[in-house]
């Protein structure tokens, strides 16, 4: 890619490879924004940029991966999502090819979550600024009045669940970068999650808490939900469910698989007595067949979320400041 | 009148109240014909004496002072005599009793052993009794004043007997406030004998105590033991044994007279003792050259031992799942029941948990290793002045230690700060420190560590705070203990402290004085690969060392079985490899390298084995270089470890180090023009390295430092803090 007139015919290509693999009729109209009707209730907006090494990995790449991280956020508040944007900044060079990978992967996963791209925009930065493509991508959906899905409340009592395997994606992006091996027996998650969620609504509409446990895995998003909603949380250790691929990486590799990133995960909170409903609606669905409940929401002035480890102990599983230090002195 | 009478008043300072102190007094009063009064008051004891014998009274008063007093100081003065007085007596301070001080718990005491074991005594057989020279203080108090009604001893009425000896100024139990009978006091769940049957059957018991529960059974029962090590879920971290008295000893482990006497003092810590070939099963301390060992302390202890015709007896805390000891009764129905086949319970409550100390004699003296039953909490006296400051610890073991005018008062050892339960014991320790010395500290100072608890704690209080550096807090923990102000080089070794510079620091050589602390030299770092994992499996350290070496191609015969291959990627990437200049983890490589301990079962497991192994130390002299920026290199004696048996490879490795580290340090003490050199740190729990590098430095005429009554490892450090914090107030003029 190069700018001038080159560039312009190269912005005309792009434009041609997006209008193809996103093809909707409000795309379409070619302006400069997207005008819609949006069904009744609130309207939900979330926006999410994407900055990934490796681009492709296992699972997944850049592309699709922008479109499931901004209709699960979309989704977790209990809505729908329904139109998104793309915005991309392009590295002088970037194949064309991989462009074209990634776009299509775009479309498939927006095609399979039942959402549309509907505007967009792409920049080009000078080589060596930008590492190949970063994508924005913004939601809007639309959440029923019944619905109140918020990160505070969590009440005592309240059962803690989540969809399926921790530390697929975090491992097998880390392995893929630094050439470990293991991605051959694991991939990422990463996965539109509003078919789920409209299950899981639909199942138990009372659900207190939603949230994907992303970067900083299920520890930190779990230390989040405990102070916002003032409480404690104790998970019981066995009944997480981790891969033993997983296991095994984060255990030579000295990570805890609970600080380590999801990208097709999420969990919610419910009161206790509708727990068992909202495993089974979660277990019916393709994204949620390993579905577990993991642990409860406790009483704690101090927010601690702790651990119930096999052998009888408890742990706290602290949110921490900055990246993992050694603590062991 | 004879012109040699006088009256004198002594004002005594120190430990002097609720230990018998005024009897004393009064008795050796009378004894010497003296009149006059004694009493307590605010700062300590009063006593002004009138007659010919105040020579000879001084001096009993230094010579024969009831066996828990210490006193710190008598001043004298000459007053002007009384006419008519007759008598001595024990007076009523104006504000009734006032103890300004909590003393330690104490064993039981001759005395009351010989009643408890006297069939005519009224006290025959009776597990709780106790005087003013023994017996339970500070883990049933909650608050001052220091009376019965503050104590735990308030729920039992005295019986007419017992009123009558508290109130007699002659008899051992005046004002002895926990003082009872089996007609007043509190009450055993189970009797003796069935306690010694099954403990003889092999059941494990879990047994109330002093500070906390004890798990139980018979050290000459190896199912026994196993049994408890399975339900305990402790695979080989060493237990203690209590045993009747020294002569009971000398079949299993080596004793002189210093470690004897550690044993019979009135504080009864565990004491570290070498082993000897013995019929005790290996199992109670695998593959460790020492064993601790203590005697009966309480009344209870002693019953039990006399049962059991002295046969020796594992005794552990009751901390399942590295939790804060088990003190309450219904506490230890839900966590002992599964690892205990029986509990005993008695109904005097335990207020403040306190778990044994563990002490060794070395070539220093005693080092205490773990403080707490018996020394806490006894003050250590600081050479500033300041107001009240709150030291938070670390991680591991972790204390806390609070100041009040010129004195700092360490608490008993908390614990790992990594479950709830030990954060609410640490919060509970500084409440209760804080309400028996009456002090809102202004100050509270904290690990760099942004991810301790204690760190967050000192935040959550909302008082200042102050940061200090992990390894300037170890060397001034030692300042704080032996009173040095002027400039020392420090020598910090352990396992790991965040340094300033954000990195993983261990090895570390400074230059301190006061609140300055230049970092004048560090060990060469080690990539530490899997970062805290690094640090419960040696064999990691190993592969790194091989790695540094140039022997990359030997990890993987070397520590076949484990997934050598993505640990070698690991450390080509450095993924997840912090460098390290630890010496914590330079011990664990030589672990590793000589196939000592691959995996540790608990912290210090692989270098205690390795200690455990040297038979003559050995020093290769070219094991080490020093490097110009201060950098101590050892990769060359980790070189020639590779090729050394385990034992060789021990001896080599600490006689080396020894020699390495103090051609270092001396070094440093020439450059810098310092001749007191300071040590502290996890790693000098190591005796041979300990006492090799001091006797060494020493030859070189150099002072050497080392903690001692304070512990070495990171248990000490909240001492070191409070050091500091009061360099700092001083510096800001506050
Ligand atoms: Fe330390
Ligand atoms: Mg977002
Ligand atoms: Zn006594
Ligand atoms: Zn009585």
């Amino acid at each position: 890619m190069s700018h001038g007139g080159g560039g312009r015919a190269m912005s005309q290509l792009i434009e041609q490879l997006f209008g193809d693999a996103f093809a909707n009729d409000i795309l379409a109209q070619g302006n400069d924004q997207a005008a819609f009707e949006l069904p009744r209730g609130k309207v939900v907006m979330s926006t999410d940029s994407f900055v990934i090494s490796p681009l492709f990995f296992p699972g997944g790449n850049i592309g699709n991966l922008a479109v499931h991280g901004t209709v699960n956020d979309v989704a977790l508040s209990g809505g729908q999502p329904l139109y998104l944007t793309a915005g991309f900044i392009l590295e002088e060079g970037f194949p064309l090819k991989d462009l074209k990978t990634i776009v299509d992967s775009m479309a498939h996963a927006a095609h399979e979550a039942g959402v549309y791209i509907v505007t967009g925009d792409t920049k080009v930065v000078e080589r060596g600024h930008g590492d190949g493509v970063y994508i924005n991508t913004t939601g809007i959906g639309v959440i029923t009045d019944d619905i109140h899905i918020s990160g505070e409340r969590a009440r005592p009592g309240d059962k803690i669940l989540i969809n399926g395997y921790v530390g697929d994606h975090g491992v097998a992006i880390m392995s893929l970068r630094e050439g470990l091996g293991f991605e051959a027996s694991v991939q990422s998650d990463c996965a539109s999650l509003n078919g789920l969620i409209g299950d899981m609504v639909k199942a138990v509409p009372d659900i207190h808490v939603m949230r994907d446990p992303t970067r900083g895995g299920l520890a930190a998003t779990l230390n989040e939900i405990a102070r916002q909603s003032g409480v404690g949380m104790m998970l019981n250790e066995p009944d997480i469910p981790i891969r033993d691929q997983v296991r095994g990486a984060c255990e030579i590799l000295g990570l805890d698989p609970l600080y380590v990133a999801n990208e097709g995960k999420l969990l919610a909170i419910c009161p206790e007595d509708q727990a068992e409903t909202l495993l089974h609606a979660m277990q019916a669905h393709p994204l949620g067949k390993q579905a577990a409940i993991i642990g409860s929401v406790i009483e704690d002035a101090n927010s601690f979320v702790q651990l119930k480890t096999g052998f009888g102990g408890t742990r706290v599983v602290d949110w921490i400041a900055g990246e993992q230090l050694p603590r062991i002195c | 009148m004879q012109p040699n009478l006088k009256r004198i008043q002594y004002r005594v300072r120190g430990q002097v109240q609720g230990v018998g102190f005024r009897p004393f007094v009064y008795q050796l009063a009378w004894d010497l014909g003296l009149t006059g009064w004694v009493l307590n008051d605010q700062e300590g004891v009063l006593i002004e004496v009138q007659g010919s014998t105040t020579n000879a009274f001084l001096d009993a008063l230094h010579k024969q002072a009831p066996a828990l007093s210490r006193i710190q100081s008598i001043e004298e003065k000459e007053i002007e005599k009384k006419e008519n007085e007759a008598v001595f007596l024990i007076r009523e301070s104006e504000c009734g009793d006032v103890q300004t001080d909590i003393i330690p718990d104490a064993a039981i005491c001759p005395d009351c052993l010989s009643e408890m074991r006297d069939p005519n005594d009224r006290r025959y057989g009776y597990p709780f009794l106790n005087c003013t020279h023994c017996g339970p203080r500070y883990t049933i108090t909650h608050s001052l004043p220091y009376d019965r009604a503050q104590t735990s001893m308030a729920a039992f009425e005295m019986c007419p007997a017992c009123e009558a000896e508290y109130r007699d100024p002659t008899n051992r139990r005046f004002h002895a406030q926990p003082t009872c009978c089996p007609n007043c006091g509190p009450r055993l769940s189970m009797d003796i004998s069935e306690i010694a049957n099954r403990i003889r059957q092999g059941q494990i018991l879990a047994i109330k105590g002093l500070g906390g529960f004890h798990l139980v059974c018979d050290a000459h029962n190896e199912t026994a033991i196993e049994k408890l090590r399975k339900r305990k879920n402790r695979a080989a971290k060493p237990f203690a044994v209590m045993v009747a008295d020294c002569k009971g000893i000398n079949s299993f482990a080596k004793l002189d007279k210093d470690e004897q006497a550690l044993l019979e003092s009135p504080e009864r810590p565990i004491v570290l003792l070498r082993k000897k070939k013995s019929n005790l099963p290996d199992t109670i301390a695998p593959n460790l050259n020492r064993i601790g060992v203590m005697l009966p302390y309480t009344p209870l202890h002693y019953l039990i031992m006399d049962a059991l015709r002295g046969r020796p007896l594992v005794m552990t805390s009751a901390n399942p799942g590295g939790e804060p000891l088990v003190i309450a009764n219904d506490e230890a129905e839900h966590r002992l029941s599964n690892i205990a086949d029986a509990i005993v319970t008695h109904n005097r409550d335990i207020l403040i948990r306190v778990d044994d100390s563990v002490v060794r004699h070395d070539l220093s003296g005693p080092t205490v290793l773990r403080s707490a039953r018996g020394f806490t909490p006894r003050p250590i006296a600081l050479t500033q002045d300041t107001s009240s400051i709150l030291g938070l610890g670390a991680f591991l073991k972790n204390t806390i230690c609070l100041t009040r005018a010129n004195h700092a008062y360490l608490s008993q050892h908390i614990g790992d700060l990594d479950n709830v339960a030990t954060l609410c014991f640490q919060e509970e320790t500084f409440d209760h420190l804080r309400k028996i010395l009456h002090v809102d500290p202004v100050l509270a100072v904290h690990d760099l560590h942004p991810d301790f608890a204690s760190t967050r704690f000192a935040h959550s209080l909302g008082i200042e705070t102050f940061a200090v550096q992990h390894h300037h807090a170890h060397i001034a923990s030692v300042l704080a203990e032996h009173q040095i102000d002027g400039p020392v080089i420090g020598l910090a070794l352990d396992g790991f402290g965040l340094g300033d510079n954000g990195k993983s620091w261990g090895g570390e050589l400074f230059k301190v004085d006061g609140l300055n602390c230049t970092r004048i030299g560090h060990l060469r770092p080690l990539a530490q690969p899997g970062g805290d994992k690094a640090a419960v499996e040696p064999w990691r350290m190993g592969a790194s060392a091989l790695h540094a070496l140039g022997r990359r191609d030997e990890i993987d015969s070397r520590f076949a079985g484990h997934d050598t291959q993505t640990l070698k990627l690991m450390l080509d990437k450095g993924l997840n490899s912090p460098q390290t200049s630890s010496m914590g983890r330079l011990f664990d490589a030589a672990c590793g390298l000589l196939g000592v301990c691959e995996i540790a079962q608990y912290e210090g497991h692989a270098p205690m084995m390795l200690e455990s192994l040297v038979s003559r130390i050995e020093v290769d002299p070219q094991g080490w270089h020093l490097e110009e920026n201060g950098v101590l290199n050892l990769l060359s004696l980790l070189n020639t470890l590779c090729e050394r048996t385990a034992q060789s490879g021990a001896n080599l490795f600490h006689g080396t180090l020894v020699f390495a580290l103090a051609d270092w340090v001396e070094q440093a003490c020439t450059k810098h023009n310092i001749s007191r050199v300071a040590l502290s740190g996890g790693c000098f729990l190591n005796e041979i390295l300990s006492q090799g590098l001091k006797r060494k430095l020493q030859q070189a005429g150099l002072e050497v430092y080392l903690n001692q009554h304070v512990p070495l490892s990171d248990a000490g450090l909240s001492l070191g803090q409070v050091w500091l914090g009061q360099q700092k107030l001083l510096r800001d003029g506050s």
